[in-house]
């Protein structure tokens, strides 16, 4: 299920009253206070645990009761998941640290303007005060923001288990619908966001603010190297992943006209037809985007 | 709690409303429930529990979240507030209170603990125009008003004209001038 989407009202089964007002069906509960204490019961409990980071995606789903672990592992109460460090070239944000907080950071603001305007996207600002970058990136919705986001600006995410740790670019995290490539056993630890970035931005055409996308595009640019023409164009809403739109970047790369541009980034998805709108409409949509993402990256098309 | 052991039921210990509270609670209970129903604060309204309509909007730690989604237990330690703890004690209405009446902000009145709650908690100078007041109103759901007055009610609660000018400073919208969403609100 998507949160947010329109899902039906599971059939009553409680009573409106008294201790048997509960939705989720029963888990056990643990709340480590360090990575290796989460790590260890990850390896412990295997398939059975699952990790809770702001709950946003993960609660409506036990509400709902369309998933029921065995335990939850609760990741708020780690430190050292949690805060941003800044260097010069990156962003290393804190898998935990929360989607309001990085909204409001003003540094950030300065220097990834995109990340706000991204954020300002996602859901509601209820719903951002708990939500977390490292949720919504391992929860990997295909019309969420910032899948879209740590894919065109070539984020990675640091991963880790009781093995030790990994470094997974945001082009290979994101497998299908709601999968990444982490393992049960895995954390999501922290994204590395670089500041090599000139321009960026991002637009959607949703129902109302703050509803998930139909179709949306991230786009960035920064100075072409001699294999790299330094142009990112990544569609969100319109496939089983975001996805990079390849011959759209080469044809903006190319100068090509707005036409050829808007074709090739169509002919490089695959939407989805649902009840919010048809794979058609999506992919006008795709074009009419891209074409205004050219237009505020600065470069012709 | 045993740190390395997943257990079914925890003490915890909050703040409601200023009031302390301590309660061994199931570890699947809602927030919105434990207010609800433990402790019969039933000002907080539960609509769709899943995060969508807004109704059970309450304050934790000050900022505003929805209620139907957050554990009771992952409350602990914080300072919750919900609609009894935004009223004046003595039973009159808090100014906020006070415009969405005069505004005719409410009908039904489902809705509108859900709306006070996240405005409590609103920056008015984050939301400087009526479309940032309607990005600010769009994770509240009204089935009655079609939110023109709610939007006259938060106009007048900041100081604003009912045209939406605000009586002193500017009227630029905050952020990067990168991002443009489409949808209508
Ligand atoms: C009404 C509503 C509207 C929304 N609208 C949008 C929207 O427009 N755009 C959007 O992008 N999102 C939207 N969301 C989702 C929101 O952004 C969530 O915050 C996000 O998807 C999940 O983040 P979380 O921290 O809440 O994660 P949780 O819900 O706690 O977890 C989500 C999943 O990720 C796993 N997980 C979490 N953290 C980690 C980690 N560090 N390592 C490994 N696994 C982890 C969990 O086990 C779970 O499977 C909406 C949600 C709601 C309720
Ligand atoms: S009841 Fe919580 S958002 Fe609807
Ligand atoms: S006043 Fe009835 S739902 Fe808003």
């Amino acid at each position: 299920m998507r949160c947010g989407g329109r899902a039906a009202r599971p059939a009553w089964t409680g009573c409106w009253w008294g201790e048997d007002v509960v939705k989720p069906a029963p888990f056990r509960y643990l709340r480590p206070t360090s990575l290796d204490e989460a790590l260890d019961a990850l390896a412990t409990l295997g398939d059975e645990a699952k990790p809770i980071a702001g709950g946003q995606s993960l609660v409506p789903m036990l509400n709902f009761r369309l998933a029921r672990p065995g335990v939850l592992i609760d990741l708020g109460r780690i430190p050292a998941l949690t805060g941003v460090h800044r260097t010069d070239g990156s962003l290393r944000i804190g898998a935990m640290t929360r989607q309001r907080v990085l909204e409001l950071d003003q540094d950030i603001a300065d220097r990834l303007p995109v990340l706000r305007a991204a954020l300002r996207h996602v859901g509601h600002v209820q719903i951002r005060t708990r939500g977390t970058i490292g949720g919504s990136l391992a929860h990997a919705d295909a019309a969420a923001e910032l899948p879209a986001l740590a894919l065109a600006l070539d984020a990675t995410v640091e991963v880790a288990s009781v093995a030790g740790t990994r470094t997974v670019a945001a082009a290979d995290l994101f497998l299908g619908p709601w999968t990444t490539c982490l393992a049960p056993d895995e954390l999501l630890t922290r994204v590395d966001v670089p500041l090599a970035w000139q321009r960026a931005a991002i637009v959607e055409l949703a129902r109302r603010h703050g509803d998930f996308a139909l179709a949306g595009v991230v786009g960035a640019r920064r100075p072409a190297t001699t294999d790299d023409a330094g142009i990112r164009l990544v569609g969100f809403g319109v496939g089983w992943t975001p996805v990079r739109l390849t011959e759209a970047e080469a044809a903006l790369a190319a100068g090509g006209s707005a036409e050829v541009v808007a074709d090739a980034a169509a002919a490089g998805i695959d939407p989805i037809d649902d009840i919010h709108a048809d794979a058609a409409w999506r992919r006008d949509g795709l074009r009419a985007l891209v074409t205004r993402i050219a237009d505020q990256l600065g470069v012709a098309a | 709690m045993n740190d390395l052991e997943p257990v079914d039921a925890l003490d915890i210990e909050l703040r409601v409303n200023g009031s302390a509270v301590r309660r061994r609670v199931p570890v699947r209970r809602l927030l919105s429930d434990l207010l609800r129903d433990d402790l019969s604060l039933t000002g907080t309204h539960v609509g769709c529990e899943h995060g969508v309509c807004g109704a059970c909007t309450v304050l934790l730690d000050g900022q505003p979240i929805r209620s139907c989604l957050q554990l009771a237990v992952t409350a602990d330690g914080c300072e919750v507030t919900t609609v009894e703890g935004i009223t004046p004690a003595d039973g009159s209405l808090s100014p906020l209170q006070a415009a969405f009446r005069d505004a005719h902000g409410l009908q039904c009145g489902f809705c509108t603990p859900g709306f006070l709650m996240t405005l409590v908690a609103a920056d008015p100078a984050e939301h400087p125009t009526d479309g940032s007041i309607d990005a600010l109103l769009s994770g509240n759901l009204c089935r009655c008003t079609g939110y023109q007055n709610i939007r006259t009610a938060v106009r007048r609660a900041w100081g604003r004209d009912d045209e939406g000018n605000a009586s002193a400073g500017s009227d630029t919208p905050l952020g990067s001038g990168t991002s443009s969403g489409s949808g209508a609100s």
